[in-house]
């Protein structure tokens, strides 16, 4: 894999893209409202901003897939060739990583890097293809364990995670100038979200350029050269990194952030906490009112523990009225959205039997309880009629949390339900839990971020499957978390 | 007119259903256009007439493709054929046994339904495969069980099912009813909620605690049970049940869905469309029947109109 720096050495004063007074207009909804944005070779701009305040279209004002309203784009080094659109973006060496994975889970990795590298025809394509994703791979992610022949669908969701933004980083007909990685480190976890971190280094200091958008405020300025912040489609801040402290950032993307683990006191837990409620075969176990948390590294079984003891417990006919258990899903597309549907069928799904008479679906209580939960989640739509599909990603998974909260059941299961959720949400979100649980509701959290798992009472750390450590109260540190991740270090604590 | 209601009447082109009721009126039309206007009234009955059995099976078939890829019943036929044979020599022409009879026709669907279920979840055999193996079975019952024999049904039924109320046939109003119970049931109950989730994401709707087997479950007895109920009918209708009397129901089950502009993809579904596309499929070929084509030519031109208005209505679909 090389860099192309020719474009930068020869004219380095021009920039690789460069919006002017773009507006994407959505029916009423402005999207963006008049964005001007240059980026230039070797820098790495962070995108910031809250669900829905327009990063993601800004994002695909850039890459072509959107053409704006108004203003216009212009590419550097433009050969002229490529027509319009999102050809004419990929052959000036823009990629884009999006937030939603995008890969066909029925081909194989190096099927999958044929879709957006048109020039791998002909006799022999399958190995040129499999040489330049195994060799970003390689360079992104050493020590991974993808093969280039391994079918997506077979793939944890940080493994896909991995292959797509190697395939962003891949050589190809036309080598990656300026690639946009949306909420890259959603579904990694920290050890392999820092391999790519470091990757976006060496790739800017080469004279690429990022745009990279994370809910994450540390990676943002760990990367960053460069921050712009984004509100009600408009950037309203851009400065260097290095004038931004977290807190300033938090304050200019206008979202009042709560103070955090101040809410907890080892008092109200104990308080709170009540008899066992459930444990399963691998020794999780949890208490009435108690928010457990499932940490570890990603794709070390967190996720199928959940699913099984949710199976376990779940969608037989009789108990469909009062479940015992209801489900956050992380993966939307696989296991939580019905995209034919509207927010409101989608939002009341586990809590319908429960609105039922004689077999039919009371539409008024229905209502009542979309707009209640509109309001209490702040589902950002004009109309719970919309598609869901209309949602930004971050409001998509807002309304998965409402469908499981609106429900009655005394056990909420989450599978890393805060992926593409920005700061504010999830401070709402974790007072929100912090309520149910006092309420006597109980919470199994799986996560890949540390400061989610440290909300919880009790943690327990997967390995290889299995629980290699069990933390609680001051034992729930990063240090503890990842020494019991790690085979190495034996069970931590 | 007022806006709202303009702009009403200017959606309905956009509907799915749309365009197989207008392509229904064209062939109709046409067919009139032959013979001047005469016998109008008489073909509109026999359409509706004959259009019952098709809508009936289905809006069976319909709410097992709505359960997604590969979900397909193509036991129709043989279950269609399995009650009629068994209800009319139980009957026997017996008129004080018309109820009994109509409960054993649905007890053989309820069981088939349940057989193929069985098939599908026990053995893990993709439904078409299973439903396609048990449709021989039940033939095979059938053909064993009245060793070709053709019953009369009692005078009453032969009465009931060839009748009409009011210029409507008994059957089109069984028919209609049928529909509108289906509606009801995809719309607004919590069964057609499920129905639809499970044909979306099955995973996502089995994570919602919607209890998938069941749904699967029920839906394929749904299925059955109206194929069985439409062999019943059929086989009084026609004097008798007769071994083949289904075959041609396997290919129409499926087209009226598919022209009543159901995904096949799952997960949407339009009952209208049903009828729609029944009133079709008997439209269009008495049209071909009146200008004298041959049987061959016949075909080809059911199946190019077919494929032609699956095209215009998905066209509308997207541009929508």
């Amino acid at each position: 894999m090389e860099v192309a720096t020719g474009a930068g050495r020869s004219m380095p004063d021009v920039p690789l893209v460069a919006l002017s007074g773009a507006c994407v207009h959505f029916g009423a909804m402005r999207a963006l409202d008049g964005v001007s944005l240059t980026v230039s070779p070797g820098e790495c701009v962070g995108l910031m901003g809250h669900n829905g305040a327009g990063k993601s279209t800004a994002v695909n004002v850039i890459n072509g897939g959107l053409t704006p309203t108004e203003g216009h784009v212009r590419y550097g080094n433009e050969d002229g060739k490529h027509g319009t659109g999102a050809a004419r973006a990929r052959a000036c060496g823009i990629r884009s990583v999006f937030q939603e994975l995008s890969l066909c889970p029925n081909l194989s990795v190096l099927e999958n890097l044929r879709v957006p590298h048109r020039d791998l025809t002909g006799f022999g394509w399958r190995k040129t293809a499999a040489a330049r994703i195994a060799g970003a791979l390689d360079e992104i992610f050493p020590g991974h364990r993808i093969e280039p022949g391994m079918i997506v669908g077979d793939l944890t969701l940080a493994e896909r995670q991995m292959v797509e933004i190697a395939a962003g980083f891949a050589s190809g007909p036309t080598p990656p100038r300026l690639v946009i990685l949306d909420e890259p480190t959603s579904s990694l976890d920290a050890s392999i979200a820092r391999q790519l971190l470091e990757h976006v280094r060496r790739f800017c200091a080469k004279g690429g350029a990022v745009i990279f958008i994370s809910h994450m405020l540390g990676e943002v300025f760990e990367v960053a050269s460069r921050i712009d912040v984004m509100k009600d489609g408009k950037i309203i801040a851009s400065r260097p990194a290095s004038e931004f402290t977290q807190q300033g950032l938090i304050d200019a993307m206008g979202h009042v952030a709560a103070e955090k683990a101040a809410a907890r006191t080892a008092v109200e837990s104990d308080q709170r906490i009540g008899g066992e409620v459930l444990k399963t075969p691998e020794g999780l176990n949890a208490r009435k009112g108690e928010i457990v948390g499932l940490a570890g590294l990603a794709g070390h079984g967190q996720a199928e523990a959940l699913a099984r003891f949710f199976m376990s417990r779940s969608g037989k006919l009789g108990r469909v009225k009062d479940p015992e258990v209801a489900f956050v899903a992380g993966d939307r597309g696989r296991d939580g959205v019905m995209p034919l549907w509207s927010i409101l069928r989608n939002l009341t799904l586990t809590h319908l039997p429960s609105l039922t008479r004689r077999g039919l679906v009371d539409a008024v209580a229905e209502q009542a309880l979309g707009a209640d939960w509109k309001k209490r989640i702040g589902i950002r739509t004009d109309n719970l009629d919309n598609l869901i599909l209309s949602l930004s990603g971050g409001n998509q998974q807002k309304v998965l949390f409402a469908r499981a909260l609106a429900s009655t059941a005394p056990i909420v299961v989450m599978d890393d339900p805060m992926r593409g959720v920005d700061v504010g949400t999830k401070q709402e979100a974790y007072d929100m839990i912090r309520t149910e649980a006092a309420y006597g509701r109980t919470f199994l959290w799986y996560s890949t971020e540390t400061d989610e798992v440290c909300q919880c009472d009790r943690v327990f750390v997967f390995r290889n499957g299995q629980i290699s450590a069990e933390l609680s109260g001051d034992g729930i540190t990063e240090e503890n978390i990842l020494a019991a991740s790690f085979q190495m270090q034996g069970t931590g604590a | 007119m007022d806006n709202s209601r303009l702009s009403t009447v200017l959606a309905i082109p956009k509907r799915p259903w749309f365009w197989a009721f207008a392509a229904s009126a064209i062939a109709y039309l046409a067919t009139l256009s032959l013979t001047e206007g005469r016998g109008g009234g008489e073909l509109l009955s026999a359409a509706l007439t004959f259009a019952s059995f098709s809508a009936i099976v289905g809006l069976g078939q319909m709410f097992v493709i709505t359960l997604g890829p590969g979900n397909v019943d193509l036991s129709i036929p043989a279950t269609m054929t399995l009650a009629g044979t068994l209800s009319l020599k139980f009957m026997d022409g017996a008129a004080d046994l018309i109820l009994p009879g109509l409960a054993l026709a649905i007890a053989v669907g309820i069981s088939t339904g349940i057989f193929n279920y069985l098939l599908i979840r026990l053995l893990r055999i993709p439904p078409i495969i299973a439903t396609l193996s048990a449709s021989f079975l039940y033939q095979s019952l059938a053909i064993w069980w009245n060793r070709g024999l053709r019953i009369k049904p009692p005078e009453a039924l032969a009465d009931f099912s060839t009748g009409s109320i009011a210029g409507l046939p008994n059957l089109t109003i069984i028919g209609v009813l049928i529909a509108l119970l289906s509606w009801v049931v995809l719309e607004r109950s919590i069964f057609g909620r499920w129905v639809s989730a499970f044909g979306q994401n099955t995973r996502a709707a089995r994570l919602s605690g919607i209890p998938v087997e069941t749904v699967r479950a029920v839906t394929y007895v749904l299925s059955a049970v109206l194929a069985s109920f439409t062999g019943y009918l059929l086989a009084s209708f026609s004097g008798g049940a007769a071994l083949n009397m289904g075959t041609e129901y396997l290919l129409i089950s499926i087209a009226v869905v598919v022209i009543g502009g159901c995904s096949i993809a799952g997960g949407n579904s339009n009952v209208p469309g049903i009828w729609g596309g029944a009133l079709l499929m008997f439209l269009v070929v008495s049209m071909l029947n009146s200008y004298g084509f041959g049987a061959g030519v016949r075909l080809i031109m059911t199946g190019a109109i077919i494929i032609a208005i699956v095209a215009a209505a998905s066209g509308k679909g997207r541009s929508a």
